[in-house]
């Protein structure tokens, strides 16, 4: 598989934020994930599609360390945040996870109000200033401030599912990270949360760059301007996973140059 | 497909090549089996690719299915699996092993006419058998409530007749005198298990959080465990004599402190357990979203876990105090009693409701009897005024 040419940044005058050298990834003695290069370029929506089990999400999860909570999990490689290696040792994951951001497939809103929701990454951070304005702010960058500005003394389990998604988004922007990321955000929402969700994710990535993980190749036309096609490979016995094609996103749905992508895109397989 | 069709069946006789990760040469191509978990098993057809979510696959017993007739749309579990396992529905040895029986009944001789029997009476033997487990379960639950009802109302009757001002201020009456209160004994059992909960509340519940949080599976964490529930049946006269022979012995006095040490022991499981219980509780994408946005684990227990646990962590310290409140023999030889109030000096026996209403309700004079029933209905009432409190306060922090 020619992977080796696909690792060059396909980045049309954006500059590189993250930047993905995976070797290999275990899981104890399971080989997740191989040989996957991608450079993530600045304010842009990158999508990471492919079939189930090819390692889209883990690789998403292994930009914030959120894999180290697994246990055997094992990173070969590299991933550069902004230069600087988040796999070295001297790293502190729960630093790198203040510059990441993160949004799950589930909405899950802490169990307190809507307000301490949003703030409470202010607040861990310690920050000092007009709390209010920064929550005011989060709340409308997620577009929701205008359905709960009435009741941000409610709790936040107590909105409906596509606004506890933009809770949380609300939640993961209030403290400003460079990077979001996105894992499948819109796949337990109803199509009209899921437009909403997506036409934000085109109003985010002027401030931020978005990594995505979607199930949805439509969704992935539709917001990402670079998609990466993950496919996992079951002729080395077991089921690891790989990136087989990375580009523009016209570029990959339109023309795609790897007969695994062709096929995943007609949708013969899933 | 009118029978069920189990599983194993299919599964004894299995032919050589469903082990295989792959079958060729048929027409089913790529199924896998790994470790009893199907994944992304693959049926191709000769003339195209089929997902394996709807096979069409013929039923074993049915030689033609090509298409997919109302029949054929729904196989049976276990033929599910036989497909999605790679094993080929059409292979002789498979057909063999389907215990597919000739349809016993035959649709054309049954036409119903006249409207359906829908009417409910009782002579069904399921009707009769549903109300009389209704009836005996209703009457079952009000049994169960009459020792407690019955309690209550002889409280309230005879105890409610000395409710007065002097009964909390007065000093217990001495044999034969008139009047005198609980006054001494009410601020001492608010002192001893206000000691008791200083001690064995923060002890449960940061155990709690390492049972729950940090080593759920550890040796360290199930021997806790265990031991929290061996603990949580001990008779309470072993808490007092544990407490009798450690700060009882050692201080050389019946006080309030080793009363609480007696009752600390016995709240401990009761806290432990029902707040790691509380704690487990706490969806683990909260935790996720925690880690997510940057905490270290002491921020994702204190600022997340245990806020959301709070509510079940309280019913648990509730029902251990309202358990302490009410032990007697633990602080026989603990805390003792008093016939005074309290003095300056922690280190002297202590009055407490409990042992208050022992001694007077073995008494032959009247007014300690009536006294021990005050006594009984405060100490009650006192109990029931935490948890309200405590229901209250969950429902307010909630609100936040």
């Amino acid at each position: 598989m020619s992977t080796a040419q696909l690792t060059a940044p396909p980045t049309n005058g954006h500059d590189s934020i993250v930047e993905i050298h995976l070797r290999s990834l275990f899981y104890g003695t399971f080989k997740a994930v191989r040989d996957t290069n991608l450079t993530i370029p600045r304010n842009t929506v990158t999508a990471f599609i492919g079939p189930s089990g090819c390692g889209k999400s883990t690789v998403l999860r292994s930009i914030n360390r959120m894999n180290d909570l697994v246990r055997g999990f094992r990173f070969e490689g590299e991933i550069r945040f902004r230069g600087k290696d988040v796999y070295q040792a001297n790293v502190d994951p729960v630093a790198v996870r203040r510059h990441i951001g993160m949004v799950f497939q589930q909405p899950n809103p802490f169990a307190m109000s809507i307000y301490r929701n949003v703030a409470f990454g202010l607040r861990l951070n310690g920050y000092r200033g007009n709390m209010d304005e920064k929550v005011e702010q989060a709340l409308r960058g997620a577009a929701l401030w205008n359905e709960v500005k009435d009741q941000l003394k409610q709790s936040g389990l107590a909105l409906s599912g596509g606004q506890q998604q933009r809770l949380c988004i609300a939640r993961a922007i209030a403290t400003e990270p460079e990077v979001l990321l996105m894992d499948e955000p819109c796949s337990a929402l109803d199509p009209i949360a899921t437009l909403k969700i997506e036409e934000l994710m085109n109003e985010l990535k002027k401030k931020y760059t978005i990594a995505i993980v979607t199930h949805n190749l439509q969704q992935a036309k539709r917001v990402a301007d670079y998609t990466a096609f993950l496919y996992v490979d079951r002729s080395q016995g077991d089921r690891t996973g790989y990136l087989v094609e990375y580009g523009p996103t016209e570029e990959l749905f339109e023309n795609p140059r790897e007969k695994h992508t062709q096929d995943y895109i007609a949708g013969a397989f899933s | 497909m009118t029978q069920p069709v189990k599983p194993q069946d299919q599964n004894a006789p299995s032919p050589p090549e469903r082990t295989g990760g792959e079958v060729t040469g048929g027409e089913v191509t790529g199924g896998e089996v790994t470790g009893g978990e199907v994944t992304g098993a693959e049926v191709t057809g000769g003339s195209g690719k089929l997902p394996v979510s709807e096979p069409n696959s013929p039923a074993p017993s049915m030689t033609s299915g090509k298409a997919a007739t109302p029949q054929h749309r729904q196989p049976g579990l276990g033929q599910v699996i036989g497909v999605a396992g790679g094993l080929r529905p059409e292979a002789p040895p498979y057909v063999a092993a389907v215990p597919v029986q000739p349809t016993k009944f035959q649709p054309t001789e049954f036409q119903p006419t006249g409207p359906p029997d829908l009417e409910r009476r009782l002579r069904k033997p399921r009707t009769l058998f549903s109300a009389a487990m209704s009836v005996i379960a209703g009457i079952m639950s009000i049994m169960a409530m009459i020792p407690l009802a019955s309690v209550l109302v002889m409280l309230i009757w005879r105890g409610g007749q000395r409710l007065s001002l002097n009964l909390f201020t007065q000093l217990p009456p001495a044999a034969g005198m008139e009047d005198g209160g609980i006054g001494n004994a009410l601020v001492g059992t608010l002192l001893i298990v206000g000691i008791a909960a200083v001690i064995g509340v923060p002890f449960g519940i940061l155990a709690a959080i390492f049972l729950a949080e940090f080593g759920p599976q550890s040796k360290t964490a199930s021997s806790v465990r265990f031991v929290a529930k061996v603990l949580s049946g001990l008779p309470s006269v072993l808490a007092g004599l544990f407490a009798y022979a450690t700060v009882v012995i050692a201080t050389g006095r019946y006080s309030a402190p080793a009363g609480g040490v007696a009752l600390a022991i016995l709240m401990l499981p009761t806290v432990l357990l029902t707040a790691e219980q509380a704690i487990k509780m706490v969806p683990q994408r909260m935790r996720e979203a925690a880690i997510g946005m940057g905490c270290t684990q002491t921020e994702v227990v204190w600022l997340v876990v245990l806020p959301t646990a709070l509510p079940g962590i309280l019913t648990g310290v509730m029902l251990a105090v309202a358990r302490a409140a009410g032990e007697t023999a633990p602080l026989l030889f603990t805390a003792l009693f008093s016939d005074y109030w309290l003095t300056r000096n922690p280190l002297e026996p202590t009055a407490s409701l409990a042992v208050l209403i022992f001694d007077f309700s073995s008494s032959p004079f009247k007014n300690q009897i009536e006294i021990a029933w005050a006594a009984s209905l405060v100490l009650v009432f006192l109990v029931l005024l935490a948890n309200v409190a405590a229901q209250l306060w969950t429902a307010q922090s909630a609100k936040k």
